[in-house]
């Protein structure tokens, strides 16, 4: 480990396989906003990645490097943990509708209706759309599921900076029977975030802009889709909105492209937004947005490794964002990364933590 | 299974095991490994890693792999089935503290150790792998390592057979050409 060698700081970091024990996580380090206090949910959840709720109370944990997805249940005050499914390739994207849970694995998307009667013995997943593409690079996706009862997720595109297919790139929208696959949107490298707007009802997601270009260029973006079907948010011609690509860019311009709601930093690693529409951390948390930003690799001096909180005026535009939970990066190394947000019924938020396989817990002191 | 089924499923065949496996030291549990790997972990085996000076998360990191089926060789499947978090953990930290494997000897081809010098900067190895290739975290040693076999894992890493823990080298071998991989290991192979 030593072995980082001052020369170069510049490889992905790769999560522990093993998670972290409970007594040895980095809560005395975190750092959360005034008035509110974090605490451990669940540990030992291996590669924690996507969040999401059932409608009875069960806490769905997807992974991205490891073949599970969990679900925790809290039972007395305790929390207890179940494999829901295994053998699964790079599940990192799940979403919960009516009572069905839907895994997008890299090249699939599947099903398990009734999940929270099932827990003890839930049947094998249902593949509804396969034969995605299979790359590896940016293979892994994201899911949510719109007002319109449709299932949303990316095909990123495959490498860091290329000409990608016109498969890859994309976020498409298909019914929740696998049917019916369509484009939503064009031009994105590659997305782990997604909700939609409370009010506006349109979706946001959370971009990450390539590497290898320079430490400070380009940024990562928050983005909206107003043109369903028609908005190209600019990749590989098109960077941060403003910036066209040294390589693939010659010729285009920035203004052919749909302008990003925000940019949050160079290489920060934005994955999970979620809109908070309860009142349970106080008034002033009102219709945030949380974003995690997992943290920087192709950077000498890391950045993100935090939680932020964006605020954007009434027409959906992008007013002010500010650091809610600090410290996941310390002397240049991480001791944990934030990568998804859960706001649960009584207000708490919870935040899950691949590095070290967690799960926390925001909540007011 | 659910965690606690395999728990106890791991803790009856812990039992079962228990007077052999804890009475072995690891020096004598690595004994059937060097029987592929080379005593050390200095491989003389056709397309058999070398595994000595690896660093110790990239170790955990792969035997983790093979032990959960996410790297599918049946031989590692085979190999590390059974053994506990703690055993992969004191495997992985005793065989990054064996020596290096010694780089290749023999004349070489100064055009050939040029181009495969080239792609090293072009193709960014030398960050990641660091300048020396020796690897660090959960990037491995290719310096020494045997160029057959890194030839057989970058041409697997390309078609996708060696999905990887995270998606690096997929990324990083799309532009790399077969002719490129034949110098590339012939470069690493012979690095110190
Ligand atoms: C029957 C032969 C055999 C035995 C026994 C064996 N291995 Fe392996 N091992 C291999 C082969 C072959 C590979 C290369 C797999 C591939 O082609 O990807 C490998 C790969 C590995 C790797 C990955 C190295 C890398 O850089 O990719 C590790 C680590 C490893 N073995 C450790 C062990 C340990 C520890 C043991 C003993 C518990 C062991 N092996 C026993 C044949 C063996
Ligand atoms: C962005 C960082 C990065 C770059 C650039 C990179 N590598 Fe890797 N490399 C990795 C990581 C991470 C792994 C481990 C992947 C896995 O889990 O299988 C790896 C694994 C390997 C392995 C497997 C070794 C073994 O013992 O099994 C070889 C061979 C290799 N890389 C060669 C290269 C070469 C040659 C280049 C340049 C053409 C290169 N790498 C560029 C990060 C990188």
């Amino acid at each position: 480990m030593a072995a980082a060698a001052g020369s170069s700081t510049l490889a992905p970091v790769a999560p522990p396989p093993l998670p972290t024990a409970a007594d040895k996580l980095p809560l005395d380090k975190l750092k959360v906003a005034q008035g509110l206090k974090l605490e451990v949910y669940a540990a030992g959840v291996p590669n924690a990645r996507t969040l999401r709720l059932g409608d009875k109370g069960t806490v769905f944990v997807s992974s991205r490097v490891q073949d599970k997805v969990h679900a925790l249940v809290t039972k007395d005050g305790k929390r207890e943990m179940k494999v829901v499914a295994s053998g699964l390739h790079r599940p990192n994207g799940i979403a919960l509708h009516k009572g069905t849970l839907y895994i997008a694995e890299l090249s699939q998307i599947s099903k398990i209706d009734n999940i929270e009667d099932n827990l003890d013995n839930p049947p094998k997943p249902t593949v509804i759309l396969a034969d995605l593409p299979k790359d590896e690079p940016h293979g892994w996706k994201y899911l949510t599921v719109g007002p319109d009862e449709k299932l949303y997720f990316q095909v990123g595109a495959p490498c860091n900076i290329c000409l990608p297919s016109d498969r890859h790139g994309r976020i498409y929208r298909v019914g929740i029977d696998g049917k019916g696959l369509e484009v939503y949107a064009y031009g994105i490298r590659q997305i782990v975030g997604m909700d939609w707007h409370p009010t506006l009802k349109q979706l946001y997601f959370s971009e990450n802009a390539r590497d290898w270009l320079s430490e400070d260029i380009p940024e990562d973006k928050l983005n909206r889709v107003t043109q369903p079907g028609k908005d190209h948010f600019g990749y590989p011609y098109c960077h941060q909105g403003n910036f066209t690509d040294p390589e693939l860019g010659w010729g285009r311009s920035c203004e052919e492209f749909t302008k990003p709601v925000a940019l949050v930093g160079p290489h920060s690693a934005a994955l999970g937004i979620k809109f908070y529409t309860g009142d349970g951390l106080g008034n002033e948390y009102r219709n945030v947005l949380f974003m995690a930003r997992h943290g920087s690799w192709n950077r000498s001096v890391k950045i993100g490794g935090d939680v932020v909180t964006i605020r954007l005026n009434d027409d959906g535009t992008f007013k002010s964002m500010e650091p809610f939970i600090t410290g996941f990066i310390q002397n240049n190394n991480y001791v944990g990364r934030p990568v998804d947000i859960l706001p649960m019924p009584d207000g708490a938020l919870l935040v899950s933590d691949d590095f070290n396989g967690a799960v926390y817990r925001v909540s007011r002191k | 299974m659910k965690p606690a089924r395999r728990r106890l499923a791991v803790l009856i065949l812990l039992c079962g095991w228990a007077p052999l496996a804890w009475a072995q030291s690891i020096t004598e549990r690595l004994a059937p490994c060097y029987s592929c790997h080379g005593d050390q972990g200095q491989s003389f085996n056709p397309d058999t890693p070398s595994l000595g000076a690896q660093p110790s998360p990239y170790l955990l990191i792969q035997l983790y792999m093979f032990r959960e089926k996410l790297r599918n060789v049946e031989l590692m499947n085979a190999a590390v089935k059974g053994f506990t978090d703690d055993d992969l953990r004191a495997f992985a930290d005793t065989l990054a503290k064996l020596p290096p494997p010694p780089a290749a000897t023999g004349p070489a081809d100064p055009a050939r150790l040029d181009r495969g010098r080239t792609l090293v900067q072009q193709h960014r190895c030398n960050i990641c792998h660091l300048p020396d290739l020796a690897g660090r975290d959960n990037v491995p040693r290719i310096a020494g390592q045997r160029e057959d076999f890194l030839v057989k894992t970058m041409r697997e890493y390309k078609a996708n057979i060696r999905p990887g823990y995270d998606a690096s080298m997929g990324d990083v071998m799309q532009p790399v050409t077969d002719a490129d991989i034949l110098d590339l290991a012939y470069f690493a192979a012979r690095q110190p």
